[in-house]
């Protein structure tokens, strides 16, 4: 009993260490941690835009026509969500290692690979949710754009731009996926220090060599920098829905 | 009454930038035997109907008689259960592309006005350059920067007219515009739809508000429970209706 | 047209990274990699080849795998006998002895299995499978593992017929396992400079060490080009036989943490 209180205690301590840890890497610029923040941001945010572009058309694809395998389609993006990040990692792997078909791009081991892995991992959420956002807003410009007579090219056009500020919470939630997830990164960057190190694998590294304190602070500004990122995004929608954009 | 105040000085404008110049006669719109049946149900039943190539036709009778399914019918939106739509010889792709509908709930893109604008010209390959020409006829202009879900009840009815303009139409299908406005708004759409008319634009109006019936129509189309009971010359048909149904309908009965 | 774009995107984030300086890739252990003597030895390299060299730290057998897969110019483990065969295979061109140290076997201070301070360590297995004191195992085919599995093999006890009872497989790294082990007082082999290096020790102790059988061997083997035609066989050498050489040898010996030497260089006198 005594040991249990003393054990909580001292688990507490670890927890205040971590702050102070986090606020001091944050105060003195640490470099390393410049450089894994700015990779994480990079991979991630790239792996988001590349999943948008390839996601939203397909979500909007999928809203708005009516084609043979449609539900197939709809059961398989809405599976895929649910894949296991270290499943698309080994997957990744097995492509890009020199003694697979794509070996001789030289990708693996390289923020390339982190970014091809995580867009593998979120595109499928991308166009779920892109789905479901623009579906309903088809439902609800059918008829108008049906009598302008519209293409269906100019249809989903402009069920993406006027969706775009519902859309930016789906980039959200891909990129939040992206940036939070370890098993994958792990895999196909190989957590190498200065080349492929990033915010999780950090973390990951960090606690297996029981520095917990240490993890706890990159924990703890990852959630900071996440945080940002989506305060950023709501104000932009905030200042969308006073103008009745959204 | 801001409505009004734009529309008053709109009045004394020509619009020559909207409507299209010695516009070509528009064909003659025929329903033989149009039925329409949705879920079991016979909602519109075996119509017949000639609309002449000018003026404005109104379209009246109580709720639920399918006026604005008619209207989608004209349209191309729909497709009868049995029964022919004929607009001379068009593909009903050119019936939909040649014709214009104002829906009673402008649907209006999540935009600013003139945008809204922006992308109907250029989706159906306009000149863009009309847009404030378009904006200048519906008295939006100060508002084109505005974003258009902003707008008032009128003026986003306004917008849906310019829109509506925007594609050069043979004929304007208007479903009960002014239906939730007040009277300076009904007024100014009542205005723009009066020259549209008058640029030899084909209108079809449904409504139930009698005043503007009495106010627009060239001829009435008056619909009861899924039939047609009389097409005449609007004057006659206010002065003496034919039907017991009409009557009522014209005198402010209620019309089951 | 996306496609290509995202071929495009990818590679230009590719080659900065690897292409414009000279540098090579480690398939490693992780023991070296988490007590900081790359962060100590690299560096120092470097400094005088001007290669830059990349690590991946993974379990000893992942290690192996990847590099048979060509994933790598340089394996550095601790198994040999996995490391034979692997040159064997045509895999590694020749194997180096680099360095040892050894494992120790550490444990709650309450000592459930009464085995502290036995320098034999194959009835100190045996007590503690005898006494059913939870055990926690790397269960991840690394070196350490299959040095606990040889010793197990030797002390007579079978653990696996006790897996998820008093002997827990936690199927990831050294580090991670400590963290297991600890958290459910559990004892736990583990290589001594991890140890050292290991932050969260909380009140645990080394129990048992210092059996010739607990003995552990590092070796180095740069990838075989024949077999991977992309490997950088030229500077993956450069740094093997910089390893084994005096100035590398004394590198390794001057890696130190709180007085502790961590690794004591053994490579053949050249």
């Amino acid at each position: 009993m005594v040991s249990t209180i003393s054990r909580q205690v001292e688990n507490l301590q670890g927890i205040g260490e971590a702050f102070g840890l986090a606020w001091q890497l944050v105060l003195t610029g640490d470099a390393a941690l410049v450089e894994i923040v700015a990779l994480s941001l990079q991979v991630s945010l790239t792996a988001t835009a590349l999943a948008c572009l390839i996601g939203l058309p397909l979500g909007a694809i999928v809203a708005t026509l009516r084609f043979r395998g449609r539900e197939a389609v709809l059961i398989l993006m809405n599976a895929l969500m649910g894949l296991p990040p270290v499943v698309i990692g080994l997957l990744v792997y097995l492509y890009l290692s020199r003694s697979g078909p794509l070996g001789f791009l030289g990708l693996l081991y390289t923020p390339a690979a982190m970014i091809l892995a995580q867009t593998i991992l979120i595109t499928p959420i991308v166009a779920a949710l892109s789905r479901q956002v623009i579906e309903d807003l088809h439902v609800e410009y059918d008829e108008q754009f049906r009598s302008l007579c519209l293409s269906r090219g100019q249809t989903m056009r402009a069920l993406i731009w006027d969706a775009r500020y519902s859309l930016l919470t789906v980039g959200l939630a891909g990129f939040g996926r992206a940036v939070a997830e370890v098993g994958a990164v792990m895999i196909v960057g190989g957590n190498i220090d200065h080349l492929t190190r990033v915010m999780t694998t950090a973390i990951a590294l960090e606690t297996s060599k029981g520095d917990l304190p240490l993890a706890l602070a990159l924990g703890i500004i990852l959630l900071v920098l996440a945080l940002g990122v989506n305060a950023a995004v709501q104000s932009v929608r905030l200042t969308a829905t006073r103008q009745a954009y959204v | 009454m801001s409505d009004l105040a734009d529309r008053t000085v709109l009045r004394g404008r020509d619009i020559p930038a909207v409507a299209r110049p010695a516009r070509a006669p528009v064909l003659p719109l025929t329903l033989r035997g149009v039925t329409l049946q949705l879920a079991g149900q016979t909602i519109l039943d075996g119509l017949d109907l000639d609309l002449g190539t000018r003026g404005c036709t109104v379209i009246m009778g109580p709720n639920g008689t399918g006026k604005s399914l008619l209207l989608k019918l004209l349209h191309g939106l729909i497709l009868p259960t049995s029964g022919q739509i004929r607009w001379g010889a068009l593909s009903p792709a050119e019936v939909t592309a040649r014709q214009s509908l104002v829906f009673q709930k402008p649907m209006l893109l999540r935009r600013s006005v003139a945008a809204n604008l922006d992308f109907v010209l250029q989706a159906r390959g306009k000149d863009r350059g009309r847009r404030d020409a378009l904006l200048d006829h519906v008295g939006l202009r100060h508002k084109s920067d505005q974003p258009a879900r902003q707008l008032s009840g009128g003026e986003a009815q306004r917008l849906a007219m310019a829109r509506a303009l925007a594609t050069d139409p043979d004929v304007l299908l208007m479903d009960e515009p002014t239906a939730s406005l007040d009277p300076a708004s009904t007024l100014a759409i009542e205005t723009i739809m009066a020259e549209a008319r008058d640029s030899g634009i084909r209108v079809i109006l449904v409504t139930h508000d009698v005043g503007q019936a009495r106010r627009m129509a060239d001829d009435v189309v008056f619909l009861h429970r899924g039939r047609i009971t009389e097409h005449r010359e609007a004057p006659g048909f206010f002065a003496r209706p034919d039907t017991e149904a009409a009557r009522d309908f014209l005198q402010g009965n209620l019309v089951l | 047209m996306t496609a290509k774009t995202v071929t495009i995107a990818l590679l230009a984030l590719a080659t900065p990274a690897l292409a414009q300086e000279q540098s090579i890739l480690v398939q490693s252990t992780t023991s070296t990699a988490n007590s900081g003597l790359y962060d100590y030895l690299l560096p120092i390299f470097t400094t005088e080849s001007g290669i830059i060299v990349n690590v991946v730290a993974v379990g000893t057998g992942q290690a192996i795998k990847n590099a048979e897969n060509c994933d790598g110019d340089v394996l550095l483990v601790h198994a040999k006998p996995a490391e034979e065969k692997f040159v064997a295979d045509g895999f590694g061109t020749t194997r180096s002895d680099l360095m040892y140290n050894d494992f120790i076997i550490v444990g709650p201070p309450s000592d459930p299995a009464g085995i502290k301070g036995m320098t034999d360590v194959q009835p100190a297995l045996a007590k503690i499978a005898e006494t059913k004191a939870p055990f926690a195992s790397r269960g991840d085919d690394s070196g350490t593992h299959q040095k606990e599995m040889e010793l197990w093999s030797d002390s007579g006890a079978d653990p696996k017929a006790a897996s998820g009872d008093w002997y827990r497989e936690t199927g990831s790294g050294m580090g991670a396992t400590l963290n297991t082990g600890l958290g459910m007082g559990a004892y736990v082999l583990t290589d001594r400079a991890t140890w050292i290096s290991f932050e969260n020790k909380q009140d645990y102790l080394i129990v048992v060490e210092g059996d010739q059988d607990l003995y552990n061997q590092y070796g180095v083997i740069p990838v075989n080009p024949a077999k991977c035609p992309s490997v950088k066989s030229a500077e993956a050498q450069v740094f093997a036989d910089w390893l084994v050489s005096e100035a590398g040898q004394a590198a390794i010996a001057g890696y130190k943490i709180n007085d502790q030497q961590l690794f004591f260089p053994n490579a053949p006198k050249q």
